[in-house]
């Protein structure tokens, strides 16, 4: 599989960075030798194995329904750059 | 309008709120209407290193959910991460499910112009919601209420096999019942518990091939759906009779206006990412738990619209009118217990009650009657206590006060007069007074017996029996 400099300003893009075109280059080869690396593991022979999501032996992990208290308003927007009215306060995205 | 030209083929996504105590991976409360922010904690509020924990209860709903919409439930289920960036989700990812739904190839049925139809339904799969945002600063910022964020969610996707607005709008309306009965949600349009988007296009009859198709959002009620989608038919088809191509896009309803306008900045295709969330491992669902969901699941709608015309021997309509509402059909079924006309009790249902919540714009909730109130009311009736004339006015004061029939009979002193002597005594009076009409009764004209009778109702103010008095006029008038 090989990354396109187009598939790094896509992902650039989505992920809301902004390159510079040395910089798209220099991404560009470096996820390409990422996954030439991970590209080793298409060598394993997986045949009869399901795919695997987590690699602890776990599942059904939940918690009762149960009501725990919920943060105290000043602590809410101890990390907000701005707040206002109990909200917190961001810029307009466009509809 | 031209659509007779066209095929309309619509696809739903329904949004359902699970009622749950608690946020679906952390123990925020659920509550509608708290303080902006104050049903946050650092999971829902995306920090980091934080890690979140399936509430047991949101899984239990969503199998509930999806098997009364008649899926199949997988042996496995997981939770993806979908990635956009938008001030709604402070994670910059929602926790959905992506490839392993809880349930997927359901249907349900639905009537419209008394006809069924199936429609299949693609997936349910159980996500979390999103906040709130209110634009201010003339629309150059927005505030941020996180506390919907976490609440667990139902993702309904139908197949695209919906043929009309009115279709559209009793699949809504079908799915809603269900889960109502389900008890897994409030489904509340107007709080948001219950939320519908549209994928709408059109094609020239015959055409295989499925038009472009736009997507409609912020339809809030069900006259929305229906009316969003009617304008969205006709302005597609007028792009179409130009010879003109749909626009991809999506577009949201405005109710004022009346008609759906284009969301910019929307058009780039949608790219989510998604990818198994690494902090939630995966569901196995054994038999014995589909089986313990499976027993809980109550009466749903079609079986208790059967029941009512086998039973009861209801008409169609009127059943499918009444347990289109799970109060309303408790409702019914209470009255039952004091009365066995169940025939009269769906006629005030139907007429009486429905008029009165449709007229104040109200939910059953929203009134007193109680099923006892109208059982005994219907009793009192059937023993002649009350006229059907002065039930109204019992009815009216029950809607009102929620007091019993008898109450409001004897503190209004409207039980109705059957004693012969003094309906006699105002017979005797509303003939002498009216010579005209006994003159038109002995010329043959039958109906002025009903003028009298409107009379004797009106001087004994409704109470006197109308039967009695029908026969007291004609014995008065022959002698």
């Amino acid at each position: 599989m090989n990354i396109s400099t187009q598939d790094v300003q896509h992902v650039a893009k989505l992920a809301r960075l902004n390159l510079s075109s040395e910089e798209e280059l220099v991404f560009t080869e470096q996820l390409n030798a990422i996954l030439q690396y991970a590209e080793k593991l298409d060598g394993l022979d997986t045949e009869g194995i399901e795919p695997t999501t987590h690699v602890l032996h776990l599942s059904n992990v939940m918690r009762e329904d149960e009501q725990r208290e919920s943060l105290p308003i000043d602590k809410v927007f101890a990390n907000a750059p701005e707040h206002e009215d109990g909200q917190f306060k961001v810029p307009a995205v466009l509809e | 309008m031209s659509t007779s030209k066209y095929e309309t083929v619509i696809g739903l996504e329904v949004h359902v709120e699970l009622h749950t105590n608690s946020k679906i991976f952390c123990g925020c409360s659920t509550e509608f209407g708290a303080p902006p922010n104050t049903h946050t904690c650092p999971i829902c509020l995306g920090h980091p290193g934080v890690l979140p924990v399936l509430n047991r209860q949101a899984v239990d709903y969503a199998m509930k959910a999806a098997m009364a919409l008649n899926c199949t439930i997988g042996d496995r289920s997981k939770f993806d991460r979908k990635n956009y960036f938008y001030p709604d989700s402070p994670k910059a990812y929602q926790i959905s499910q992506f490839d392993q739904p809880i349930g997927e190839h359901g249907w349900i049925d639905i009537e419209v112009n008394g006809e069924t139809k199936r429609i299949g339904i693609t997936r349910l799969h159980l996500e979390e919601d999103a906040g709130k945002l209110t634009h201010v600063d003339g629309g150059y910022a927005s505030l941020v209420d996180f506390n919907r964020v976490g609440t667990p969610l139902v993702e309904i996707v139908s197949e695209p096999e919906l043929s009309s607005p009115e279709e559209a709008r009793a699949y809504l309306e079908k799915i809603r019942a269900i889960m109502q009965y389900c008890e897994v949600s409030d489904v509340k349009m107007e709080e948001g518990s219950l939320r519908c988007d549209a994928n709408i296009s059109l094609r020239p009859y015959g055409q295989e091939e499925f038009g472009i198709r736009a997507e409609l959002k912020n339809m809030n009620s069900f006259r929305g759906v229906q009316k969003g989608m009617e304008y969205e038919e006709f302005r597609q088809a007028e792009i179409l009779d130009d010879g003109g191509v749909v626009v991809q896009e999506t577009r949201r309803w405005d109710e004022g206006q009346g008609k759906t306008i284009s969301m910019r900045g929307k058009e780039q295709a949608h790219d989510y990412r998604y990818f198994p969330d690494p902090d939630l491992v995966t569901l196995h669902i054994d038999d014995a738990w589909k089986q313990r969901i499976r027993a809980s699941i109550p009466e749903l709608p079609d079986a208790r619209k059967e029941r009512y015309a086998t039973e009861y021997g209801l008409p169609s309509y009127d059943a499918s009118v009444i347990t289109a509402s799970k109060p309303l059909a408790d409702f019914f079924e209470e009255s039952l217990k004091y009365t066995s006309d169940a025939k009269a009790v769906s006629n005030w249902i139907m007429g009486d009650l429905l008029g009165y919540l449709n007229s104040s714009n109200l939910e059953l909730s929203g009134v007193k009657v109680t099923g006892q109130g109208l059982g005994e009311m219907i009793g009192l009736i059937e023993k002649g206590t009350i006229s059907n004339k002065i039930a109204k006015t019992v009815f009216k004061e029950m809607l009102e006060s929620g007091k019993l029939p008898e109450q409001i009979v004897e503190e209004q002193g409207l039980v109705q007069i059957s004693d012969e002597g003094a309906i006699l005594s105002i017979v005797e009076q509303v003939v002498l007074a009216n010579p005209q009409s006994v003159e038109d009764y002995n010329a043959g004209k039958q109906k002025a017996i009903g003028f009298l009778v409107g009379q004797v109702m009106k001087e004994s103010k409704g109470k006197a029996n109308p039967a009695l008095a029908n026969k007291l006029i004609v014995e008065v008038l022959s002698r």
